[in-house]
């Protein structure tokens, strides 16, 4: 007997997102690290307006990218500490659907976060962000960034160091996504031809769906002792 | 499959931590219907073999079936058939008492109807019903047992495993456990208590192991000798 994959996400990612919505932990304090981050590239970057225009897009992800790591430790640590991880592991939940439960809790808050810093961006850095583009490139490279940010969290979490741990392991496999997303979001904001901003944009969703395909089959492996 | 074998089967079971062995040559079989206490001193391998026992962990040596299903290769199948109660409560916080237990039965597969039928059962069961909407992080230590029972009772297994479940019960909430435990033996659930607390022994458990240094070192009805004396020899 297994529980049928799709109720087991929707459980998994609606009981994140209730307790989240009680405690607003991980969102409160990943929205003031990302606060915190952006005011101070601006001071940092107010001198040279070019330079800011430039620099806006590669502020933004890596922004997001750090608050984000704060929030993966917080979700998989509450599990973990608590022994509810056990719990779950113990019923017939394929790992998939708890990898794809936990990944959909995940990337909803960072999306959430992403979706406060670009407005408050858009009015701090006097560039507009609030384009569909940049949504649409917000969104797929949260959900490639957040697959390989649970899986690893998931693998770090059971480690005494595992806030030190997880930047160390999640920021060099990261890398082609803030690559490619900095570069999609740069090319739209810069209003480059189409083929630019789509060509960096499609890459993103490649990496995005193999990095998800290959955390979906490792998940297992890594929260079974 | 196999339906004629014991709800429980363990075969030569060892675990080891690296070159560190915790558990050795551990047989024995338990019957639908039939309790187990599991006894010991602390590091004496109660916990990684309860662990064992419920998938959560694999084993270097041996295996376990529970209802014929072996693990780990059949593993959701026999877990499906198995409830935990651990040292930790294994609930969520920021969840009340009945959405946690709502959550639990979404991942046991139970129907939406099936489910707070159920739910309400098994908080009934534990004398829970009053704090069903309260947050699990306001409830007391004693509580957060009861509702962990409730969790693991929740999809009526056919093998229940506790880990020192008496820890912070008061003594209302002790029989009730006691009456609980002697309602899932009637019904033909097999069950093993872990505890390191002779005295603490529920009547309707019959059968004493004891595992010392990782080792089965009695395994006897608790009516045929003075325990407390085998106890302390195999334990010294």
């Amino acid at each position: 007997m297994k529980t049928p994959f799709l109720p087991a996400v929707i459980a998994i990612a609606a009981k994140d997102l209730r307790a989240e919505t009680r405690s607003r932990e991980l969102l409160s304090l990943m929205t003031l690290f990302a606060l915190l981050s952006i005011l101070v590239f601006s001071f940092a970057l107010d001198l040279d307006k070019r330079v800011r225009e430039e620099s806006v897009s590669g502020v933004f992800w890596v922004t997001l990218i750090f608050a984000s790591l704060l929030g993966f430790n917080r979700s998989m640590a509450q599990e973990q500490d608590s022994g509810a991880l056990d719990a779950i592991l113990l019923t017939p939940t394929p790992r998939g659907a708890i990898f794809l439960g936990k990944l959909l809790s995940n990337a909803m808050i960072t999306l959430a976060l992403g979706l406060i810093l670009l407005p408050l961006m858009t009015a701090l850095y006097g560039m507009n962000l609030l384009d569909w583009r940049v949504v649409l490139t917000t969104t797929v490279g949260v959900f490639g960034f957040c697959a390989i940010g649970t899986l690893l969290a998931a693998l770090t979490s059971r480690s005494r160091a595992r806030e030190a741990l997880l930047p160390i392991a999640l920021l060099p496999i990261a890398l082609p996504f803030v690559l490619m997303a900095t570069r999609a979001t740069k090319a739209i904001l810069a209003g480059a031809p189409a083929p630019e901003w789509q060509g960096a944009l499609f890459m993103l969703a490649a990496i995005t769906a193999i990095y998800l395909a290959l955390c979906l089959l490792l998940f297992g492996y890594v929260v079974e002792e | 499959m196999a339906g004629e074998h014991a709800l429980l089967e363990v075969e030569d079971l060892e675990m080891a931590y690296g070159a560190l062995p915790v558990l050795r040559g551990i047989d024995f079989n338990l019957d639908r219907g039939e309790a187990l206490a599991l006894l010991g001193a602390n590091g004496s391998g109660k916990s990684t073999l309860l662990r064992l026992l419920c998938g959560l962990s694999k084993a270097t040596g041996g295996c376990v079936r529970v209802g014929g299903w072996e693990m780990p290769g059949e593993a959701m199948r026999a877990r499906a058939q198995i409830g935990l109660v651990a040292h930790q409560p294994l609930l969520y916080d920021n969840l009340t008492a009945s959405e946690n237990l709502r959550f639990f039965g979404a991942l046991y597969g139970m129907h939406a109807h099936a489910r707070d039928r159920r739910v309400d059962e098994a908080l009934r069961s534990v004398g829970m019903r009053k704090w069903a909407g309260s947050l699990t992080r306001t409830l007391s230590r004693g509580m957060k047992q009861r509702l962990s029972i409730a969790r693991a009772t929740l999809h009526q297994p056919s093998l229940l495993l506790l880990d020192e479940p008496y820890t912070g019960l008061d003594q209302g909430a002790v029989a009730l456990l006691d009456g609980l435990l002697e309602g899932a033996l009637a019904e033909g659930c097999a069950v093993v208590l872990c505890t390191h607390q002779l005295e603490r022994l529920p009547p309707a458990i019959e059968r004493v192991m004891v595992l010392s240094r990782g080792k089965i070192s009695l395994d006897e009805s608790r009516r045929q000798r003075d325990l407390r004396e085998l106890y302390r020899a195999a334990t010294a």
